[in-house]
């Protein structure tokens, strides 16, 4: 008879780890398949971690995580084709260690580090292993069929962080094939500086970091956004759109993130930084309407896979950890009682639903697709403010009370009724 | 019947960057991995094992990070697995490793009598292939290097196929032997399921220099080794190939000149190209 664990966790990232690291750490005997060669060798994200959802599983992890910098600053740029409107906020409140808000990291150390401490409390992992299938008997989820020959290993209850397009969930009919509007395709390269340099460039104190996102012509006016982050000795600049956006408009993503960093704004920000890696990855942005079934008889979904990503707010690995958390938590209560059956392990997606993550999601539930069928916001109105701010700022003789009228007819161009239906919109997909 | 295979942890060569002012080996984030040669050696005893029966144990020697490899043995089908751990082993050259692994692999055979040691055929970190053949001139036991094939096994002998430089050798072989293993011997199969569970369990046995018995310190690590590296360098970066141009017509015509030219090239000898 093969061996039996309480738990198996499909996938070493955020999600995975939180749940497994908590079963373990509750004593019950945990399985984690990760199809890489490590934890986060297939991982990737912008690079911005938060801090409360982690601190909750692991209090001060960030005296031992690989972090790169707790960040200090964010801003947000309104790109045009040569000018921003800048906005952001920074305060020194964030680089107090009790006031900690995130962190860049670098998720290829940053998910080797979390999955060995899951690994500290006996969690045991499997790397280079692609589960294929769940085992499912009289519509119960009993085991997962791994790729390796005698690969059948059989559980209590599967938890799916697999990730973004969880083709097992879709096995098991949580969800349909995803749209091409529901996910974004991120690229991403992590460029080589030093840290005196970084410093300098981006107004930071030793030790701190910045964030900046970037709207507009940063996607060419399509649903997506760009980014760049400050590390310890490197950068991460990345751009990520919609993949219906990439379809139709025919762009490629690696010619967009080369047009980001070629931007005249961006430009001197990176400038004689080393290429070191170059990453890609779909992120799920369909929002709460993309939610999947989440549990079913020995089986809940988790993270990415559950689509549980924040697009508007850039916030998705905590909302992971957060999603794994609970999981542990129903796995736990389902242990007390002995059976692992919808009924029982349903408190999770009560969880899911009632904390900030299901009220998040919910909040922004039509921006997505509200955006990417009303481009205007980002092809239209963002050159339009860029040029507003441009001849309001410039002196040239002509009465502010003039400048204001002249701006005033530029957004009335196009139309009064419609300018204020989309402002209308707009307030009404962001309330 | 009992093969121990000896498996070295080594930096991964495909990323390792050479530091241009100094010459060495910029060691610094690259991943060590198993000895490619040694994954073949140990997938070669695990397939001993599957047809005649017996016992895989490896042995390695190396830091406690080094455990890695040992386990990656345990993921191909090996049974045990022994680490020769201590500081009076760093810095050891070939003659002063195969002093050490040879005193290790005495006190295996004292508990389970070895009948082949499998090496592989060198390490890509240092290439030389003198560990193997080390091994067996300080045993006394034959040392059968660059071994493609093992075509028959019985308590007296052992059957192989060693590969020349214009060719294939038959040989057969006494037991106890020494056997260094070429990449073409076998392919390195998909672990199944409950190897990868046992690697994760396993506790390698982990030996310091005290442990190994009777041993003569002044043989061991940077003392032992009579080994001097007088000098790096980067080998020369490899120029591109001739480029044909022109009409297809007349790239063809080239082609078909160079072709002409090189014709010994494609002559066969012995069944196998040359």
């Amino acid at each position: 008879m093969p061996e039996k664990f309480d738990v198996i966790v499909v996938g070493a990232g955020p999600a995975g780890t939180s749940c497994a690291y908590l079963c373990a750490k509750n004593g019950l005997k945990v399985l984690q398949i990760e199809r890489g060669e490590y934890p986060g060798a297939k991982n990737v994200m912008g690079g911005v971690l938060y801090k409360q959802q982690l601190e909750e599983i692991i209090p001060e992890f960030w005296k031992e995580a690989p972090i790169e910098r707790p960040i200090v600053e964010q801003r947000m740029w309104l790109l045009d084709e040569e000018s921003a409107i800048t906005l952001g906020y920074k305060g020194q409140a964030w680089a107090n260690e009790e006031n900690y808000n995130n962190f860049t990291i670098l998720r290829a150390k940053f998910d080797q580090w979390f999955a060995k401490k899951a690994q500290e409390q006996g969690v045991t992992l499997i790397n280079e292993t692609v589960v294929d299938a769940c085992l499912v008997e009289e519509g119960k989820v009993i085991g997962v069929r791994t790729d390796r020959p005698d690969g059948d290993v059989y559980t209590d209850v599967v938890v799916l962080a697999d990730g973004v397009n969880s083709l097992l969930a879709k096995q098991l009919g949580f969800h349909e094939e995803i749209e091409p509007a529901q996910v974004a395709l991120t690229v991403m390269e992590v460029l080589n500086l030093p840290a005196e340099t970084i410093n300098e460039r981006f107004n930071l104190e030793d030790g701190q970091g910045c964030t900046i996102e970037m709207f507009g012509d940063a996607t060419k006016g399509h649903l997506g956004t760009a980014f760049l982050y400050t590390n310890k000795e490197s950068l991460n600049i990345g751009v990520g759109t919609t993949l219906s956006s990439l379809v139709n408009s025919k762009m490629k993503p690696y010619d967009l993130l080369e047009y980001v960093k070629n931007h005249p704004i961006v430009k001197p920000l990176i400038k004689g930084a080393e290429e070191a890696e170059y990453l890609a990855h779909l992120i799920p942005e369909g929002g709460y309407h993309a939610i999947p079934k989440l549990v079913g008889d020995g089986v809940i979904v988790a993270g990415d896979a559950a689509q549980l990503v924040n697009g508007i707010h850039r916030e998705g690995s905590n909302m992971a950890m957060k999603s794994g958390s609970f999981a542990a938590e129903a796995i736990l209560l389902a242990k007390q009682t002995g059976k692992y059956t919808e009924e029982v392990l349903d408190i999770y997606r009560e969880k899911v639903y009632e904390s900030f993550i299901g009220k998040d999601l919910e909040k922004y539930k039509d921006a997505t697709e509200t955006l990417e069928n009303h481009p205007q916001y980002l092809k239209e109105y963002i050159p339009m403010l860029n040029r507003a701010a441009r001849t309001f700022f410039t002196v040239d003789g002509i009465s502010k009370q003039e400048k204001q009228r002249g701006i005033f007819n530029m957004f009335m161009e196009r139309g009064k009724i419609r300018t204020v239906q989309d402002m209308y919109r707009a307030w009404k997909v962001m309330k | 019947m009992h093969i121990v295979v000896c498996v070295k942890q080594v930096p991964d060569t495909k990323v390792i960057k050479i530091n241009p002012k100094t010459n060495t080996l910029d060691r610094r984030g690259v991943p060590s991995i198993m000895n490619p040669y040694d994954a073949h050696a140990v997938q070669e005893a695990v397939r001993l094992k599957r047809e005649y029966g017996g016992k895989v144990s490896v042995l390695s020697m190396g830091p406690p990070q080094a455990e890695a490899v040992i386990k990656k043995s345990i993921e191909i089908g090996a049974d045990e697995g022994y680490l020769i751990s201590d500081r009076a082993f760093a810095g050891a050259d070939t003659l002063a490793t195969s002093y050490a692994l040879t005193k290790a692999l005495e006190k295996i055979s004292s508990a389970s009598p070895i009948d082949m040691i499998f090496c592989g055929k060198h390490a890509i970190d240092g290439d030389t292939g003198q560990v193997g053949p080390g091994i067996a001139s300080r045993l006394d036991i034959p040392p059968v290097t660059n071994i493609t094939s093992i075509t028959k096994v019985t308590k007296d002998y052992v059957e192989l196929q060693r590969k020349l430089q214009d060719g294939y050798a038959h040989i057969r072989t006494t037991l106890p032997c020494l056997i260094t293993i070429e990449k073409e011997i076998n392919e390195i199969e998909y672990a199944p399921f409950p190897n990868m569970l046992k690697a994760v369990s396993c506790q390698p046995v982990v030996w310091n220099v005290d442990q190994l018995g009777e041993v003569d310190r002044k043989q061991l690590g940077l003392k032992g080794s009579p080994t001097v590296v007088g000098k790096m360098f980067a080998p020369p970066k490899q120029e591109g190939g001739h480029r044909l141009e022109g009409s297809p017509q007349e790239q063809v015509d080239q082609l078909l000149h160079v072709l002409q030219e090189k014709r010994h090239l494609f002559h066969k000898k012995g069944g196998a190209a040359v």
